[in-house]
């Protein structure tokens, strides 16, 4: 039995609407408890910001991020944000690092844990392609991990919404998490992927997959009705149609409408967006290009059914990488860039393309206020969830200097300043003097992610919860953030303590020790009738097309490091 | 007598995954799907010798030792070393490699796949242009238009065509064979370039030029394209051309040709952006014809462990890589390690001369199930398990899927994997003592 009382901790935690509180925080075999013993160790936290481990729900961590590595050696040696990228040499308690936006797999552990951050969500994984993703995890050392499994261009997936087969559907579903490990519904550009294996795109809900009779909009309805119907811990996460092309807000709040009509079987959203930045653009093409940001935003203040995350931009190197096949290959094109491409049979696509985010390109400008317009002009900090997309938007790593755009209108003038006339005709959020306090950027950075994922021992520090806990080296009646945004910066850049499942993993901005996460997965019960009807046409699939059998195609359990099976009951 | 079913092939980079398996008193009795080159691996173990023992080498021959006591000899001549070179590790599991890898970071050793000799200018072009890919059922059920360039697959990967690209039957590709083009570029007319609708012979260490000319004709500057190019007539080439653009779906299969002939990383370079070019006309992917069953493998655990994808250099503490400077024959050339240890891999047969020469000067650790050439030059030799056949692990394709290899029966030989964490704990603990 091990025991901690963290004392005098000034406790931010939203899920139980404690705003700065000072009080104490006990600990017992990893557990958020009532009360400890004499016993335990004592860490005082002398007043300081205390909140859960943060939770990054979209992220590139494991699987395609190996080929921005394969094909930016490059990166592993920058160092633009010292003490969290760049070459690091081995130590007794840590492995050798390298990298900025595509760190080796040791480097994403240690730098997250840094930041006070202890839960990743895998933003994409291709089902057949689940096992990489896992071998990756299992040396991604500390977080706990979680992934989405894409279903958007699936064969299978198109051809029971054409044949108006929902139950099958939900029964194939239930099986592609079985056979990925994931853990949600991951949809990109639906039926994109597809027509990206003829070398062509889908240009909105109601554009017909080309051979296969359906719709993006019912792709997205059909599976949504598919997650529903089987009670998933997530909704379905959602990569718009159009992202990244001048116009696309109508296209991104087009999708929102659509799921209006989506019940939810559980108590959370029934419509994740994701990286929403890229989807909310104005304009008719790169000329005319603006901020849609408003848009969005307004949809959004009167919608209750959804959550979206941000996208957010950092300025300088970033790393594109998405399933959306024919989006990374115009980026390569327009901007003279490398390119990777990797379609996966009867699946989806994906590519991977390096480029540069420049205060001085106009598009580049307006793009990095749109996400902050996004966090500031939507109201309820619980519909958003704050990313980078890391690494498409910038790395992970730059989350703190993201955070101090967010609690200071005097930081944002900063950057502002040296945007061109253009640029600021282009954008609204001069105009915006909101702030975020430390309880909204906790919302953001946790709580809503411990809802979103219907993880309540997440994000939170409730008695029974996970005692997953970063302090920061912040007092929070004594700062002002809206001028000292130098001070929080530094404090989120290296977190006092991180604690993992009680453990003391981070102290001072060091790594202390490197436990093994957890990986979630989701099983979902099937009636077994209806899950022997699917099988058999997933076996004239494997007969036909596949060229892996379907014996070695299921992530088998020896990848799987401390799993967690989270069991749903389908409703048939 | 035991069946298994839908085991994976350990012998060449097409990682077929459909073998029968008949296992009798823990002898393999029949083998059903493989091909000749798969058959004779799953067999060979029953016909070929094997490493019976570990070995050190006492007064120049050569004396068998216990398991203890040579991973005993591996670890002194390992912490003795200032520069080890690793090399090998692509006949082996994936989960030998990352062992391999810690054991390098930990003794600030270089290590590097048989992708020096092999593939690794291929990296170097992704490295430039990127790797425009897909998996191979993409070619099983979309390609009309199949290129061979420079790769002999008849005899390097013999189901290759039946089950991913030439013969193959998918989804939009119902005709097989009949609905397909399949052409050929090399500069002999090889078994497989028989088999093709179309062979153009090319003059050897002329693909830059060739690829380069398709890319203007495509791009629609065919008028700077002189009378003959690379040996063939520029009818020939405009028509080639012609022949891409038209196609609903091109898969150009790259091999050892393109990759180890004039111009190295040029080629790929050079294909990967007419790939790119032809993707504004039609759709168009590229697949390395990889080698040994996972020498993918070893690219993507290295990179994800170490952010490279070889040549990996951790005498600094960090990875650093430089290839060219830190590759293994590289090393060699130069004379600059003072011990090697090699896995699964054989540069005693495959590596230049000089380089040869260099290995048979140093202490040289070998593990391997066979003897072979390096064998002669080793001073440690350690026998492992067969992977596929005796040890189960991860395995990737020449398309970065990744598959779970079967162990089929049972064996006296410690696996690669437990080889190399026996070794790095016996450095550690001569460390300590130190």
């Amino acid at each position: 039995m091990s025991e901690i009382l963290i004392k005098n901790a000034s406790v931010c935690d939203p899920v139980q609407g404690i705003n700065c509180e000072t009080m104490d925080i006990c600990i017992r075999d990893g557990k958020i408890v009532e009360s400890v013993s004499g016993n335990a160790k004592v860490i005082d936290a002398e007043g300081r910001l205390t909140m859960a481990g943060g939770f990054d729900g979209h992220t590139h961590s494991a699987g395609k991020i190996n080929v921005g590595r394969f094909i930016n050696p490059n990166d592993a040696r920058r160092n633009l944000v010292p003490g969290l990228s760049g070459q690091v040499a081995r130590t007794e308690k840590t492995r050798a690092q390298v990298g900025y936006n595509t760190p080796n797999t040791y480097a994403i552990g240690y730098r997250y844990a840094k930041l006070g951050y202890t839960t990743i969500c895998e933003a994409a994984i291709p089902l057949l392609a689940a096992r990489h993703t896992h071998e990756e995890f299992k040396e991604i050392p500390i977080l706990d991990k979680m992934g989405l499994s894409l279903f958007g261009s699936n064969w299978q997936v198109m051809e029971y919404i054409r044949d108006k087969e929902p139950e099958k559907l939900a029964a194939y579903v239930a099986w592609g998490l079985r056979a990925s490990r994931g853990y949600g519904v991951k949809i990109v550009n639906p039926g994109g992927g597809e027509a990206w294996g003829w070398g062509r795109n889908v240009s909105g809900l109601y554009d017909p997959v080309p051979n296969f009779d359906v719709t993006p909009a019912e792709i997205l309805l059909g599976l949504a009705e598919a997650n529903e119907r089987l009670q998933l811990p997530h909704s379905v996460h959602v990569h718009c149609n159009n992202l990244g092309k001048p116009g696309n807000y109508a296209t991104t709040i087009e999708t929102m409408k659509l799921f209006e009509k989506v019940k939810p079987s559980r108590d959370r959203q029934a419509l994740h967006v994701t990286h929403v930045q890229f989807n909310a653009y104005a304009g008719t093409s790169w000329r005319d290009f603006e901020t849609g940001a408003p848009m969005v935003a307004d949809y959004i203040n009167g919608a209750d059914h959804l959550t979206f995350d941000l996208g957010q931009v950092i300025f300088g190197p970033a790393v594109t990488m998405t399933a959306d096949g024919p989006v990374e290959y115009a980026n390569a094109r327009m901007l003279h860039e490398k390119w990777s491409n990797q379609d996966i049979e009867l699946e989806d696509a994906s590519g991977v393309v390096p480029l540069f985010y420049s205060p001085k390109s106009f598009v580049n400008a307006v793009q990095w206020a749109i996400g902050l317009e996004l966090a500031l002009l939507v109201k309820d900090p619980w519909k958003v969830m704050f990313t980078t997309d890391s690494p498409n938007g910038g790395s992970f790593v730059n989350y703190p200097e993201a955070f101090t755009y967010l609690m200071s209108a005097k930081r944002r003038e900063e950057v502002i300043s040296d945007f061109s006339k253009m640029a600021l005709d282009r954008m609204v959020l001069p105009g915006i003097d909101r702030e975020l306090d430390f309880y909204e950027l906790a919302i953001m950075t946790r709580s809503t992610q411990s809802k979103m994922y219907s993880r309540p021992e997440k994000g939170n520090l409730k008695v029974g919860s996970d005692a997953d806990i970063a302090i920061y080296d912040i007092l929070p009646g004594q700062i002002d953030p809206s001028t000292e945004y130098v001070k929080v910066k530094t404090a989120f850049s290296g977190a006092a303590y991180t604690l993992k499942d009680g453990e003391i993993v981070v102290k001072d901005g060091e790594i202390e020790a490197t436990p093994k996460g957890k990986i979630y997965w989701v099983n979902a019960k099937v009636p077994a009738n209806i899950d022997s009807a699917m099988q058999k046409d997933i076996d004239i699939k494997f007969r036909k097309y596949y060229t892996v059998s379907k014996a070695n195609y299921m992530v088998e359990d020896v990848y799987l490091q401390n799993p967690v099976e989270i069991a749903t009951e389908g409703v048939f | 007598m035991l069946v298994i079913k839908d085991a994976v092939c350990s012998l060449c980079g097409s990682l077929c995954d459909d073998i029968t398996v008949t296992v009798e008193d823990n002898k393999i009795t029949k083998i059903e799907n493989a091909c000749i080159l798969g058959r004779s691996k799953f067999v060979g173990m029953l016909e070929h010798d094997r490493i019976e023992t570990p070995m050190i080498r006492k007064d120049g021959k050569l004396a068998p030792v216990s398991y203890e006591e040579a991973i005993e000899a591996a670890a002194k001549i390992l912490v003795n070393s200032r520069r080890t070179l690793s090399y090998g590790w692509c006949s082996t599991s994936c989960e030998a490699v990352s062992a391999a890898i810690q054991l390098a970071e930990e003794t600030g050793s270089v290590i590097d796949s048989t992708a020096n000799v092999c593939h690794g200018p291929t990296a170097l072009a992704a490295q430039e242009k990127g790797s425009p890919s897909a998996t191979l059922g993409e070619i099983k059920n979309r390609a009309d238009l199949i290129i061979f360039w420079g790769c002999n697959p008849v005899h390097a990967h013999p189901r290759h065509m039946v089950r991913y690209s030439s013969f193959s039957k998918g989804l939009f590709t119902e005709k097989g064979r009949k609905g397909r083009t399949m052409i050929v570029v090399d500069v002999r007319k090889t078994d497989t370039a028989k088999l093709a609708d179309k062979y153009v012979e090319i003059d050897q260490g002329s693909d830059l030029i060739l690829v380069t000319a398709l890319r203007s004709i495509i791009n629609g500057h065919g008028d700077v394209i002189p009378e003959v190019i690379a040996g063939v007539p520029k009818a020939e080439v405009l028509e080639l051309a012609e022949t891409l653009k038209n196609a609903k779906f091109v898969c150009i299969f790259f091999g050892m040709g393109v990759t180890q002939s004039r111009s190295k990383y040029k080629n790929a370079d050079a294909m990967s952006s007419l790939i790119s070019d032809l993707n504004q006309h039609t759709k168009a992917v590229m697949i390395g014809m990889r080698g040994h069953y996972n020498v993918t493998g070893f690219g993507q655990v290295a990179t994800w462990e170490t952010g490279f994808p070889m040549a990996i250099d951790f005498a600094r503490g960090y990875p650093y890589y430089n290839p060219g400077e830190t590759g293994a024959n590289d090393l060699l050339v130069r004379e600059e390690p003072d011990a090697a240890i090699i896995a699964a891999a054989d540069p005693g047969a495959h590596f230049p001369q000089k380089a040869v020469r260099h290995l048979a000067r140093i202490p040289v650790i070998q593990i391997d199930p066979y003897p072979n050439p390096t064998t002669e030059l080793a001073d440690v030799v350690i026998p492992s398990a067969i992977v596929g056949i005796e040890a189960e692990g991860t395995a990737y394709r020449m398309d970065a899927i990744s598959l779970r290899m079967k162990k089929l029966i049972d064996t006296k030989f410690k696996t690669d994997e437990e080889i190399v964490k026996d070794l790095a704990t016996k450095v550690r603990e001569l460390k300590r003592g130190a």
